[in-house]
Formats: C-alpha cells, structure tokens, sequence
C-alpha cells in the first residue's frame, strides 16, 4: 500500500467515517422533527381550519362539490386522510347526520349568540370577549362546557408569574452563591460546596413539587398569612428551587473564567476580596451572568410538574397570593381528556409550539450572549 | 522622554512623616467587605440548607415508612391503601424505560461526541449548528419532548407501523414503552453529548499524536487509545442521563404511562407504570391525604434513591475528571 | 536576546556597601512550603531604601515567590506555609494583627503579564485611589494625570483616557499598570519580570522609567534578563533551587561574584 490518501486506500476507515458524521447530525435533525411535528398538530388552528361553533351553517348534501376540501374537513371535523378514503356514499350520509345534528340544537342554543362563534379564531384566542352571562368582557381558558372557551392569555399571565416569582426568588441567590463560591471561599471549601449545590438539580422536579406541595406550602401559609393555601407564589419558590443549581453552575463559571490577573492586580492594589469580586470581576463577568438569568428563565418556564402540582386553577389574576395555570401545566392535565385531532388538542400543540419558540430564543439568546463572553475574555473580538 | 525632574511629575508624596514606621494594621474596619461577603456568604448556606432539609425530610420520613414488602408488591386497583399497597410495577417500568432508552441514547451521543472532538473543524459553519442544535435541545421544555413524543412516535412513526403491518387494533399507534423510552433519548441525548465531549477533551493531545505517530488511523486511535481513555466520563453521561431521565414525568404523560396495571410490562408496546408519575398520583388524586403520606414519602424515598444515587456517583466522578484537567493545564 | 542600544542616561552611582544597619524589608530565616515542599530555605536578606535591588536565577528557582512573600500575594494560594519573619520598616508583615489589605496598599506590584482592568485608561488608574477614598473629580482628574506622566504614558493616551485599556499596545499596557501602582503612592513597587513580555523598545522604555522611578520609590524586580539586572539594579540577589545563594551590589556580583554557582549563572554557564 502505497502513500495514497483518500477513501480507496482505506474503504472502512472512510465508512466508519461518514457515518460517524450522518449520527452526529441526529441533533439538528431532533431539533428539526420536534419544531415540525409539533407546529404540524397545530397547523390547522393556524390557518383557522378548526371550527368550535355549535352552529353552524348546514351545507346541503347537494352541494358537496361547491366546497373546498379544507371546508368539509373543518365543517365535517373529519382530517384529510380520513376525507381522501371516504367513498361518495358515506360522505353524503355523514353530511346527512350533520345537518340533522343541527337541526336537533335545542332553541335556547341556538339563540344564544356564542353558539355560532368559533371559539379557535385569533381574536378569540387573544382578546378578552363579553361571553353571555359575564357583564364585562374576559379573557377565559375553559375548555370544556358547551361553549369552550380557548383564550390563551391567562396561561400567559400565570407562567410568567410563576416564573418571575421563582426568578426573584433564584436569581440573587444563585448569583451571589455563584460570587461567593468562585470568588470569597477558600479553595479547598469551594471544591465541596460547589458538588453540592450541583447536586440540587439532581433533584427530580416531581419531588420537588411533592416537597412544596405537603411541606412548603403550609410552612410559607403559617409565615405569611394568605387565604389559598395552594398558590402563585408557593410554586414561585418551589421553581427557584429547581432553576437555583442552573443559574449557579452557568454564573460560576462565567465568573471564574474571568482571567485571574484582573483579580491579582485589584488586590495587589489593595482592594478586598469582596471589592475585587464586586468592582473588577463582576462586571467582566456581567455578560455570562446575565445569560444565566435568562437560561434560568428558559428553565423556569418550561417546568411542569412543580406547577402542576402546586397549582393550577386558571383564573385571570396577577395577584401573587392568587392560584395560576401555566402553559406547561395547561398541556400536561389537560392532553388526557382531549379528543385526539380535536380543537382542543390543537390548541394544546399551539401552546406548545408557543413554548419551544420562547426557550428556544431564550436558549439562542443566552448561548450567543456567553459565547461572545468567552471569545472577549480569550481575546478574540 | 520628558525633561520634568521626578518631583515635578510624580503624584505628591503625602505628608505622612510616618511613612515607613507607621504599622500595618487596618486603619478602618471595612464595614461593607464584610457585610456583603457575609450576604453572599448567607446565599450560598441556604440553597445547602434547603438541600439538606428536602433530603432530610425526605429520608427521614421515608425511612419510617418503607419495608421490604413495599418494595416487592404488585398493588391492587387501590394503591392509596397504606397496608396493601406496593410499588414493584413502579421500579420495574421506570427501570426498563430508562434501561431501553440507554441503548439508544448512548451510541448516538457518543459518536457525536467523538465527531465533534475529534472530527469537526471548530469553526465550521456545520459545527456550530450541531452545537447549537445540543445546546437547545437541553433547554427544550420536558413537556414539549412529550408532545413531541406523542406527535411524532405515536401519531406518525407508530400509526403508519401500524398500517404497513396491517394490524387491525392500535399496537404501536398508542403509548407505549418504547415510545417513552425513545422521547427520553432524545430528550438526554445533548447530556449524553456534553459528559463525553468533557472526558475526550480532557485526554492530552500527547496521547493521540503518540498513537497516530506508530502508523495507527485516526478511527483505530480513536477505538483503541482515546475511548478507553475516555470511558470514566461516558459512564458519566449515561449516569446523568439516567439519573435524569428517572425523575422525569413530563415525557412520558402522553407517551407511555399507565395510571393502573395489573401485571409487569412484558412487551416493548405495552403500557407502564412508573415510580415519578406514582408520586404525582398519590400526592394530588389522593381520597386522604394525612392517610396516604406514608406511603408517598416511601415513594419519594425509593425514587430520590434511583436517581439521587446515580447522580452523586456521576457528580464525583466528573468533579474528579475536571480536577484532572486543571492539573493538565 | 540581542543587545541592543540604550538611550543614553545618567547611571546611578552604585552603592559599594550592602545596605544600612537598619534596612527598610528585612527578611530574616525565612521558609515557604507548598505543601510538603519547600519552596524557599531560610532566606536572609536586608533590602535597602529607594535603590533596586534585582532577583536573578534561573527559573523555578524562588524568585517570585520570595517576591510574592513582601506584599503577601502567596496567602491566596492554600496550603501555603511561612517560617521566619519579614520585616518591613520593622513592622513584621505576617505579624497576627497585620491586615493584608493595608500592607497591599503600601506595597505595590507589577506582573509578568500586563494585567489592565477591562475599564478604561482613566478608570483603571484611578480604581486605586478610589479604593482609598478618593472622591473628588478634581483631584482624582490631578492624580490620574500625574500618575500617567510618572509612568511616561500620559503623551501617548491624553486624548483617549476614557477609552479601553484593552486597547493599548503591550508595552502600553505595562506602562499603565506601573501608572496604576505608583498612583496609590506606595512606599515599594514589587516588580515580577515586568518586561518578559515586551519586545525591546518597549523593553529599553519600562527600564528607563524604573530608573526615574527609584528616585522616589524602593522597587524590587524579579527579573530573568541578566543584562537588564546588571542595566537597572543597584543591589542584586542570586538565588538557586530555593536558596540565596549570593546578595552584593550589582556590581560586583557581575564582575566579581564571590560563588562558582553565581559566577556560572552570570556568565551563562547554564540557566
């Protein structure tokens, strides 16, 4: 064998090769196939092709060629695959039962004026609506009921309470353990207290939601005095618990890749440890610790089991005190009892989709913040 | 070079005629030096403080309330019953979830490892984007892997393996095991990634040019000096991967949990209990509460044990890892 | 390292003596362990005021450590351990009540590396005299301007005080944290190769100031270079695997040292 380069003079190793790098692709291709698969369940509220209305206008059987197929899907609530096997005959009979069904809404119904609104349109999802019986208009998560109300903003409002509880609560503690661990401790306490405060994100969430709900929440009623014993906040601290170790290990190590000559040369001035920490390597470290805020909040508004058991009545609140369903624990209960291909379950995946998008920029945002930290700190600009 | 005389141009000596006898002892107490190291100080007691108690509330009252027979019973319909109850269909589904989705998860997560620290450019264009991809997929929600289990494994791949085998009823088209066990690969896949790339980075460049400098190829450097070299931290991914993997519920809920079986999973489509889901149940669907607690924190106990275990274990073998690595340095 | 041409200057009158009766740092007896090892045994030595005095050796050899000793820097380092005393105006540095941040204060340092503050020109010199109570703008504004013209830099960054420090050249940087040291008006500058890193020019410019500069101050360099050892110190010490093996004047230590091992060093017989 001579000195040649290339696949022919190794055929295996050049194999092996290639598919070591198809396998390495299996992350980008996951990232890939979870945005698509879940947008594809939630495609049809998208293009507004889900109809709640409970009544609606009947097609007359006669007319099936004049819709499109997207309508008769939407009005039939049948999907395409199911349209496409259909023979003639049953379409017809299935059009038939519909407007049977229809004629069958008691009057009551029918005069109601929610009746005719399809609950899954935009503005319905987004803005607050005057629903009969209520004297002002709301925003309502209630998906179940004759009339089911999908307005996603009270989900929105209770993840970010949540979430801001739980940051306000971990936030300063993380950062300043994170100041004190890398930056005050003696070397030799750092090496275990930083294992062990690691250690709380081995911590599974549903125990931590175990410990908040039968511990926490009664030990935090008798110091604080508020009416719910189940609420907001409980889950707000709970939460920190569990974003405590994520903001920790990305703060300290952004503060500890802080070049040890800046902290030399501030005490060979005579600065104290706390000062050089504060004043020299803080501020250097400032980018990667802000990126361990928002990673932290990619956390925070991700976690389900915490909030799912802590709390999780969907009332429209900002109230600290008050109960609050997050997007995470909306999906979680509620999947079981939608019908699968369902509205309901379509707005489900939307919530979804909503909540990849949001960690997924937070993610991009924080990854690209301690990215161009690293390279400013090694010199390259 | 100026002409000023030094005394001109340096900053005025002061008017200290003490200098050089005055002592060295602190003119002040720095008040807000030792304030602020104590707050942080305080900040990092607590979270160790918080550690302790959930642990200690937890072993305690675990300790007190699990026996053997806990541990080695099938339950009956009524899992809330103190007396009767058992969590063996607990230990063995999440066992067997997290044991399938190793075979899958590590192979895949070691050779992206070994193609990113040993194969990438680390400025290429592609490299970055697998990194990235890594990245977000560890920040991706737990719950989004659920639905994403259920969307893709479930609606997609197992629906269209059910019609190409023509099977009447919903075998792979329903939760089950190996969806499960495949949504937790892919949601510990970037841990997988991140513990392997650590321990190969950690081996000394030395090492591989002494290997490829004897004639050896880069894949037989690879297979025969750096994986050995490495397989400490792989064994740490797969810990961590398990251990994380053991205590997630989220994944699972629309993927392949079972609120009640009978019988063990026998079959990769079967259904499953699990020891996660099992203290969700019992901590909000309980009939009583004060009557069920013992039971739960035996519960919590047995599954803290599974995870928290495996955790501490890979916890000191990777502290142990990077403490060589500073020493390499 | 190629000779190269100094500019002209007016040389000290060297000392012939080794220092007064009562030197300004007086280390008697001292040893430094890491550890189990010792790094430094039984070190003597009394350094005189407002002369530079040069540690020389080869490298490993405890020169920075003896050096890091006069400013308690190694008390940063764990398992560090001290025997025998430093005495500096005779006042025992690792005395119990000594507070570590004022003895820093009174004894400033220069590193091997230039190590600016990710602040700018401005901030970065008046950090010191902001840590010791300075307020006022106007004096601070005083200081900073001074500081910088003691350390010949002020002609180079008078239009741009407040951009980054970063943003020097290497030599600059050096310069600024020599600025940055003698702005808190310490009564020693410690020196730790301060001009390894530097390419010769900025090499000839770092040594001209050290030679203004001990009109006012007692500096103490650590340096590798021989030829800058015999160039800018008044008083050198020679030392080897820990020990000091030789202390004289400058002078004679390069033309007449009274140690084989010293005599082998200076002529470049080995190191």
């Amino acid at each position: 064998m001579g000195i040649h380069r290339g696949h022919k003079a190794r055929p295996a190793e050049w194999l092996a090769e290639k598919f070591i790098f198809l396998v390495s692709l299996s992350a980008i291709l996951m990232v890939l196939l979870i945005f698509l698969f879940v947008a594809r369940e939630a495609l049809p509220v998208l293009f507004g092709e889900t109809n709640t209305a409970l009544v609606q206008k009947p097609i007359p059987p006669d007319e099936v060629d004049k819709h499109s197929a997207a309508e008769l899907e939407a009005y039939l609530e049948i999907t395409p695959d199911q349209l496409a096997r259909m023979s003639k005959e049953t379409l017809r009979s299935l059009m038939d039962v519909k407007v049977e069904a229809q004629n069958d809404i008691p009057e009551e119904f029918r005069n109601d004026p929610d009746a005719r609104i399809n609950t899954t349109e935009w503005q319905y999802l987004l803005k607050a609506h005057q629903w009969s019986g209520y004297d002002k208009p709301e925003h309502i998560w209630q998906p179940v009921g004759q009339v089911k109300k999908f307005n996603i903003i009270p989900l929105f409002v209770g993840t970010l309470k949540v979430t801001l509880i739980g940051l306000f609560f971990a936030v300063p503690l993380a950062v300043g353990a994170a100041i004190y661990v890398s930056q005050l401790a003696r070397p030799r306490t750092r090496e275990i207290l930083k294992p062990v405060i690691e250690m709380l994100s081995g911590i599974p969430s549903v125990v931590v939601g175990f410990f908040a709900l039968l511990v926490m929440a009664t030990v935090l009623q008798s110091i604080f005095h508020y009416q719910t014993r189940l609420n907001a906040f409980v889950a707000g601290i709970a939460l920190g618990f569990a974003v405590i170790p994520v903001i920790f290990s990305i703060a300290e190590d952004a503060l500890t890749s802080v070049p040890r000559a800046y902290t030399q040369g501030a005490l060979a001035l005579g600065a104290s440890r706390w000062q050089t920490a504060w004043q020299i390597v803080l501020p250097a470290a400032l980018p990667g610790v802000f990126a361990a805020a928002v990673l932290g909040f990619g956390r925070a508004i991700g976690e389900t089991m915490i909030v799912l058991m802590v709390c999780s009545a969907s009332v429209m609140s900002w109230s600290i005190f008050d109960s609050a369903r997050s997007i995470t624990t909306t999906i979680a209960a509620e999947m079981a009892e939608a019908v699968s291909g369902g509205p309901h379950y379509r707005i489900l995946f939307l919530l979804g989709a909503l909540l990849f998008a949001a960690t997924f920029l937070s993610n991009m945002a924080g990854d690209f913040v301690i990215h161009r930290f690293k390279q400013k700190l090694e010199g390259k600009k | 070079m100026n002409t000023l005389t030094p005394s001109e141009y340096l900053p005025e000596k002061s008017a200290d005629t003490t200098r050089f006898t005055r002592n060295f002892r602190a003119e002040k107490f720095d008040f807000w030096s030792f304030f602020f190291s104590g707050l942080t100080g305080a900040a990092t007691w607590l979270i160790v403080a918080i550690l302790a108690t959930i642990l200690l509330n937890i072993g305690i009252n675990g300790w007190s309330a699990i026996s053997w027979h806990f541990v080695s019973t099938i339950p009956k319909k009524d899992f809330f019953d103190a007396n009767t109850t058992g969590v063996l269909p607990m230990i063995v589904g999440t066992s067997i979830r997290v044991i399938v989705m190793t075979i899958f998860v590590i192979p895949v997560g070691v050779i992206t490892a070994i193609y990113l620290t040993e194969y990438a450019a680390n400025t290429s264009l592609l490299t970055r984007i697998i990194r990235a991809a890594v990245n977000n997929l560890a920040g991706v929600p737990s719950i989004v892997f659920g639905l994403f289990g259920l969307g893709f494994f479930i609606n997609f791949v197992g629906k269209n393996l059910d019609k190409i085998l023509h099977n009447t009823d919903a075998v792979w088209g329903q939760p089950a095991l190996v969806w499960a066990s495949l949504t937790l690969a892919v949601m510990t896949l970037p841990v997988v990634i991140v513990a392997t790339e650590e321990s190969l980075k950690a081996i000394p460049a030395g090492l591989r040019e002494a290997s490829l400098a004897l004639g050896a190829t880069k894949l037989q450097t690879i297979l025969r000096v750096v994986l050995p070299q490495a397989l400490p931290g792989i064994l740490t991914g797969g810990i961590l991967a398990v251990s994380r993997a053991a205590g997630e519920v989220a994944p699972i809920l629309f993927t392949g949990v079972a609120y009640y079986m009978a019988s063990l999973p026998s079959h990769l489509s079967d259904q499953f209990m699990d020891l996660g889901y099992h203290v969700f149940v019992l901590s909000t669907q309980s009939p009583n509460i004060e009557q069920t607690r013992p039971i739960l924190y035996a519960t919590v106990l047995v599954l803290l044990i599974l995870t928290f275990a495996l955790n501490l274990v890979a916890v000191l073998i990777r502290s142990n890892i990077r403490k060589k690595m500073r020493s390499m340095h | 390292m190629a000779e190269i041409t100094m500019p002209k200057m007016n040389l000290p009158g060297t000392a012939t003596t080794v220092s007064a009766s009562a030197p300004l740092i007086a280390i008697e007896n001292l040893s430094l362990y890491y550890g189990a090892s010792k790094a430094l045994k039984n070190i003597s030595l009394g350094l005189g005021e407002k002369v530079v005095t040069a540690f020389i050796g080869p490298s490993g050899c405890g020169k920075s450590t003896l050096l890091r000793c006069l400013n308690r820097m190694n008390d940063l380092i764990d398992n560090v351990r001290i025997e025998g005393s430093c005495k500096i105006g005779g006042h025992d540095i690792y005395a119990k009540d000594v507070d570590a941040i004022e003895l820093r204060k009174r004894v400033g340092m220069v590193f091997q590396k230039s190590n600016p503050f990710p602040k700018s020109i401005y901030e970065n010199v008046a950090y010191g005299l902001r840590l010791h109570g300075m307020k006022a703008k106007s004096e601070l504004d005083a200081v900073v301007e001074k500081s910088l013209r003691g350390a010949a830099l002020w002609d180079e960054v008078k239009d741009r005080l407040h951009s980054s420090a970063l943003g020097l050249s290497g030599g600059q940087q050096q310069r600024l944290c020599i600025a940055r040291a003698i702005a808190i008006r310490p009564e020693i500058i410690l020196m730790d190769e301060p001009a390894s890193a530097l390419d010769p020019l900025a090499t000839a410019r770092i040594e001209e100031l050290i030679l203004e500069l001990k009109k006012e101050f007692t500096i103490v360099i650590v340096t590798h270079n021989m030829q800058q050892a015999a160039r800018i110190s008044d008083y050198t010490a020679f030392f080897y695997i820990g020990e000091l093996i030789e202390f004289d004047t400058t002078a004679k230590i390069f033309t007449n040292p009274s140690k084989r091992q010293t005599e082998d060093y200076v002529t470049g017989r080995f190191g």
